[in-house]
């Protein structure tokens, strides 16, 4: 493999970003955002410079590495810090730095009257540095130190407000969450080690030829565990909603275009694993589409514009998932979504932002309505995302999602059948829930609170929406001309025979055009052609109530974990004292009311002294006796 | 003059020193005992700097008769297990020294007298790690429990007498436990040519022994550290004392004294007595699981800021016990690279959390609030101590707690597989205490607390610079540890299990 210099400057730059940020305090409150923008603009330039190396090389010679050092080496446990840039991560570079660097210039303007705007910049640099670490390691531990990495950021920028109690709670259960998933990285990582002997992609790859099914199905399924934490999978997705506690850049960039994709990198980097494992594989598709419909009914129930998105962002993150467990057929077709994905909801998130600034911070949508008129580039660019997400041709997300219904269908058998009718259902649900989203906040008749003067906001911000819209428009065609994207990455994923078709092309979009007509025209006839309520009405249907719940994810978790594990504590911290210690307690009084009465005849020691001396003989002599018998 | 000699003489030329300056000229004695520590620190590095990884025996040796009757030597040596605890020990004093600038004063008794015990004590922290005589050892074990005793019964907070006889009969008791072993060990080296009390030697008589023996013998030492490197349920002492000690004493009591336990279980567990720690493998590595899950569950119980530190700690040496008698390369060098980064961190902890007591009036948690905001270097300080504790891939511990897992995990899968429940439960029982002590809004009285001053950071850049520069390079730690944990194994007879399929195989 070809071995580069420069792959290092990738993560270098925002890294030193953040440390001086960091280091520099209130020093640096002046320019601090502008030196963040900077360094990840040029990170966003080395991985243009890295591209433009690539695609002039031949397809098998594009991936280059760089070794930095041995960084931990014990026996025949041997990891260096090294850095890997194939097809698929140079995809993940563009994207971490592109949208990184638009939503830094956003920040700029909209964190303007913060006074931690520095802070904040020094942890979106720390956040882009380790994102970065985690797509380029070449080593399942080397991504794990950009895996907890980017979740430590995503805890910093969770609870960059933390004076709030409840933002403080966000942040510690979004990182606990995902450290149930890291765990799964660790087995994984474990079961590596001990059963192949390494843990580096090149080496896995290589043993999984000749390893047996089921040391890779349980690697696989460590592995699916890990990319459920990460990426808000079912079932440890209940930490994202609560994750919108964080400013509205950050849910833009960590919790709907990078960070939560990271479980869909970890599958397809391990398609080597899954493509020997049809279990794990299973498991994988199962998750998915659980997860896709799941995200999908919490979105129809949320008044709060970000929580709304953040279900959207779980079920599209569904979809990729649902993708990479259709194997070779699909993996290309997840990471195609993700991409789009990446753009349409960044901007979405932006776009929200850009109408909470204009109102007030408010995120309620039922106190919204009307914003066309006012906030007029948001409306285009959020609209232009929203007929993307919901799949309409001939924008991005059509595309990528149709691949996704078309290859789910193509699998074959009930479960092909099963699935694509999950990913269709899905996409009807997306259709209703978007609309209303559209509809609540732009085109419907205003509800405001009271002293509200909804404006459009700066340029700073709309400049980096205008783009990501582009991004919207555009992306879906761009990747499938020729199918590009597919070719670009088949020296990672590797060719794939050409499928019986379950259905031709062009029924199954027709399919997927219909239900995302049915999904809009019942949002409309509900939001749009009656009246909308201010305040959320109580006498609804039993779902609705469930789905506002979100499906007692967290009812769930405070009963079956939470509350059992504050009990087992209490009851552990009483053992100790009582028990445990009680024992100790008990043991001493002895040694000391035997020692008091020693003392009657021997004055001069400490009577504790004595009595310890006591035992110790004791011991001494019977041990004495023992071994010279 | 010997290397280890001369570091053990520093110390003591400073008490000397000590001595003579007026007990009211309290600065000049911090001065000099500051001077002596950072000293001691430099020929400590030195010593590193010249060590030979690649030769597998002690070295820097010396030997002088001391009681010849009894054939007892000061007999002085170290391998890398022993230089990189060494190394921790002259590192972390000056910087306890320099942290707890004000601990010394309103004691029972003069700062004079503090510092004089801190610098004793330093000469004895050196001297257990380097003694290859195993009485020798077995007198510095002991003599160490009087300065602390001291140290925590005359300069700590609360309850501080009751503290201090605690863990000064619990460590007596297994002391006791462990004379008897070496009186034992003495005994048979008579039988087998000729009394000694010299590692090297009696480390080859186990081939002289019944099982029954070796299993006593073992358990003699194995108690004795055990309740050292407080192992469930030998565990009670430790958050009496680490609470009640000042925060430079408990840095020095968890950080290393406690490692003399799991430093205790390699040099003499294994090397004197391997059939009998086979045998007893199974339960230690039980006891050991429970040790990581228990204290978690207590750390995450706790209400006091010190005890819960105390208690992460026992979670702590459950990992260092069970990576020692996991039996692999990767668990030894782990769990010797866990005794180093062990320190480093728990004594982030402890230095950071008694400044907060000591501003806040107050280690109760409950008390602090919102210091992120008032006290924010404070605040960051405690948070990438928390960070490391919990072993945040990045920092040094992570290394150490990932190559005990990975290393347990190849011989005994299932106590690895608990064992990792142990990181969801340290995310736990770090971020409780950073949520309601730095977050939040600003509880009221904590609104005026000052931030950290110079000589604060100065104390503190340094542990937090080894914590991150070792978690990216741990090798100039590693190349010292790897040959010293081979070598044990080899002598035990173990070798790393082989994958058990691919390309290794």
């Amino acid at each position: 493999m070809t071995t580069s210099t420069s792959l290092a400057y990738l993560i270098a730059l925002p890294l030193a970003g953040a440390v001086i940020l960091l280091l520099a305090g209130r020093r640096a409150d002046k320019w601090g955002h502008l030196l963040a923008t900077a360094l990840s603009a040029s990170s966003f330039g080395v991985g243009l410079y890295q591209l433009s190396q690539m695609m002039a090389a031949a397809p098998e010679e594009r991936a280059v590495s760089q070794k930095l050092f041995s960084w931990i080496s014990v026996g025949t446990f041997n990891v260096d810090a090294g850095l890997l840039l194939d097809q698929l991560s140079i995809c993940f570079v563009l994207l971490i730095t592109g949208v990184g660097t638009l939503i830094h210039i956003y920040s700029i303007s909209y964190m303007s009257h913060d006074p931690d705007r520095r802070r904040f910049f020094a942890y979106l640099n720390l956040f882009i540095a380790a994102m970065l670490l985690l797509v380029l390691g070449d080593s399942y531990l080397n991504l794990y130190v950009g895996w907890e990495g980017v979740g430590l950021a995503s805890y910093l920028l969770i609870g960059f407000w933390n004076q709030k109690p409840a933002y403080a709670t966000a942040s510690k259960k979004a990182f606990v969450m995902n450290r149930i998933g890291d765990m799964g990285l660790s087995f994984a990582i474990m079961i590596a080690f001990a059963t192949l002997g390494t843990v580096s992609f090149s080496g896995v790859k290589e043993a999984s030829e000749t390893a047996s099914t089921a040391a890779l199905t349980g690697i696989g399924i460590m592995l699916l565990v890990a990319a459920a934490g990460k990426s808000a999978q079912f079932p440890l997705q209940a930490w994202l909603g609560d994750a919108m506690a964080g400013p509205t850049p950050v849910s833009a960039l960590i919790h709907a275009a990078t960070m939560v994709t990271a479980g869909v990198y970890l599958i397809t980097r391990s398609n080597f694993i899954f493509d020997a494992a049809p279990t794990a594989q299973l498991l994988v598709v199962i998750v998915g589409a659980v997860t896709l419909i799941f995200g999908a009914l919490v979105g129809t129930a949320k008044d709060d514009i970000k929580k709304a998105l953040a279900a959207s962002t779980m079920s599209q993150i569904g979809y990729m998932i649902l993708a990479a467990g259709l194997g070779p057929a699909g993996y290309a077709f997840a990471i195609m979504h993700l991409l789009t994905h990446g753009f349409f909801k960044a901007g979405m998130f932006l776009g929200a932002g850009s109408v909470m600034h204009g109102m007030n911070d408010q995120v309620n949508m039922r106190r919204y309505g009307a914003l066309r008129k006012f906030m007029p580039i948001t409306f285009a660019t959020f609209g232009l995302g929203y007929l993307a997400i919901i799949g309409v041709p001939p924008f991005a997300g059509f595309y990528s999602k149709d691949a996704i219904i078309e290859t789910a269908f193509n699998a074959g058998g009930i479960k092909g059948i099963l699935l694509g009718s999950t990913a269709l259902l899905g996409a009807a649900i997306t259709a209703f829930y978007m609309t209303r989203v559209m509809v609540l906040t732009f085109t419907s008749p205003e509800r405001w609170e009271e002293d509200q003067h909804p404006h459009e906001s700066p340029i700073l911000m709309w400049l980096p929406m205008a783009v990501l819209a582009v991004g919207s428009v555009t992306t879906g065609y761009l990747f499938t001309r020729g199918d590009g994207l597919v070719h670009w990455l088949e020296p990672v994923f590797g060719e794939h025979g050409e499928h019986e078709e379950f259905l031709p092309a062009i029924v199954v979009s027709g399919l997927a055009i219909t239900a995302v007509v049915i999904g809009v025209a019942i949002a409309l006839m509900k939001y749009q052609f009656s009246d909308v309520d201010a305040k959320a009405p109580e006498n609804v249907t039993e779902f609705t109530l469930i789905a506002r719940k979100d499906l007692f994810q967290d009812s769930f978790n405070e009963s079956v974990f939470m509350r059992p594990g504050q009990v087992l504590t209490r009851l552990l911290v009483k053992g100790d004292e009582s028990i445990v210690d009680g024992a100790v307690r008990l043991v001493g009084r002895t040694a000391l009311s035997a020692g008091s009465e020693l003392r009657k005849t021997q004055t001069g020691f400490a009577r504790s002294y004595a009595a310890l001396i006591l035992i110790g003989a004791v011991v001494l002599i019977a041990a004495i006796w023992v071994v010279t018998q | 003059m010997n290397a280890l000699t001369t570091m053990m003489l520093l110390p003591i030329l400073g008490t000397l020193l000590l001595a003579v300056i007026p007990s009211d000229q309290v600065l000049r004695i911090k001065q000099a005992a500051l001077a002596t520590t950072l000293l001691v620190a430099i020929s400590g590095v030195l010593t590193w700097f010249n060590f030979n990884s690649a030769d597998t025996s002690f070295q820097f040796v010396q030997s002088v008769k001391w009681i010849p009757s009894f054939g007892i030597n000061y007999a002085v040596g170290v391998d890398g297990l022993s230089l990189v605890l060494i190394l921790m020990s002259v590192l972390l004093a000056p910087i306890v020294v320099l942290a707890g600038w004000k601990e010394s004063e309103g004691g029972r008794w003069s700062a004079k007298v503090f510092y004089m015990l801190i610098l004793v004590l330093e000469t004895m922290m050196i001297g257990v790690f380097a003694a290859t005589d195993v009485f020798l050892f077995y007198v510095i074990f002991e003599a160490m429990l009087i300065p602390v005793y001291f140290l925590i019964g005359g300069y700590g907070s609360g309850d501080r007498a009751a503290a201090a006889v605690k863990f000064l009969l619990y460590s007596l008791f297994g002391g006791l436990l462990m004379l008897a072993s070496i009186i034992g060990l003495y005994v048979i080296s008579g039988a087998n040519g000729g009394h000694t009390f010299d590692i090297n030697k009696l480390s080859e008589l186990h081939n002289y022994m019944s099982p029954t023996t070796q299993n006593l013998l073992f358990l003699g030492f194995f108690i004795a550290f055990a309740i050292k490197a407080p192992l469930w349920p030998l565990h009670t002492w430790l958050p009496d004392a680490a609470s009640s000690a000042t925060p430079g004493t408990s840095v020095l009591l968890l950080g290393v004294l406690d490692k003399v336990g799991t430093f205790g279980m390699i040099r003499f567990c294994l090397t004197l007595f391997p059939d009998a720690s086979k045998t007893f493998t199974p339960i230690i590595i039980t006891l050991a699981v429970i040790s990581i899950i228990y204290g978690a569950f207590l750390a995450i119980g706790a209400t006091d800021i010190k005890r819960l530190i105390a208690y992460t700690s026992i979670s702590h040496f459950g990992f260092i016990t069970m990576g020692i008698f996991a039996m692999t390369t990767q668990g030894h060098s782990g769990a010797t690279l866990y005794m180093f980064n062990h320190g480093f961190s728990t004594a982030a902890l402890f230095i950071v959390a008694g400044w907060m007591a000591a501003r806040r009036g107050s280690s109760t948690i409950a008390d602090f609030g919102g210091l992120q905001r008032v006290t924010p270097v404070m605040a960051w300080s405690f948070f990438i101590a928390g960070m490391s504790s919990l072993a945040l891939p990045g920092l040094s511990s992570f290394v150490s707690e990932f190559l005990v897992l990975v290393g347990t995990f190849t011989r005994y899968p299932v106590a690895a597989v608990i064992a990792t429940f142990g990181i969801v439960l340290a995310a736990l029982y770090i971020l409780i205490p950073v949520q309601k002590a730095l977050h939040g809004p600003t509880t009221p009285g904590n609104e005026n607390l000052p931030d950290l001053n110079l000589r604060e950071k100065i104390a503190i850049a340094p542990v937090m610079a080894i914590i991150i520069a070792l978690g990216f390079y741990p090798s100039p730690l590693l190349n010292v540890i790897n040959p010293a944990s081979a070598h044990v194994l080899e002598v035990q007879g173990f070798t790393d299990p082989t994958p058990s399929e691919g390309a290794g195989k």
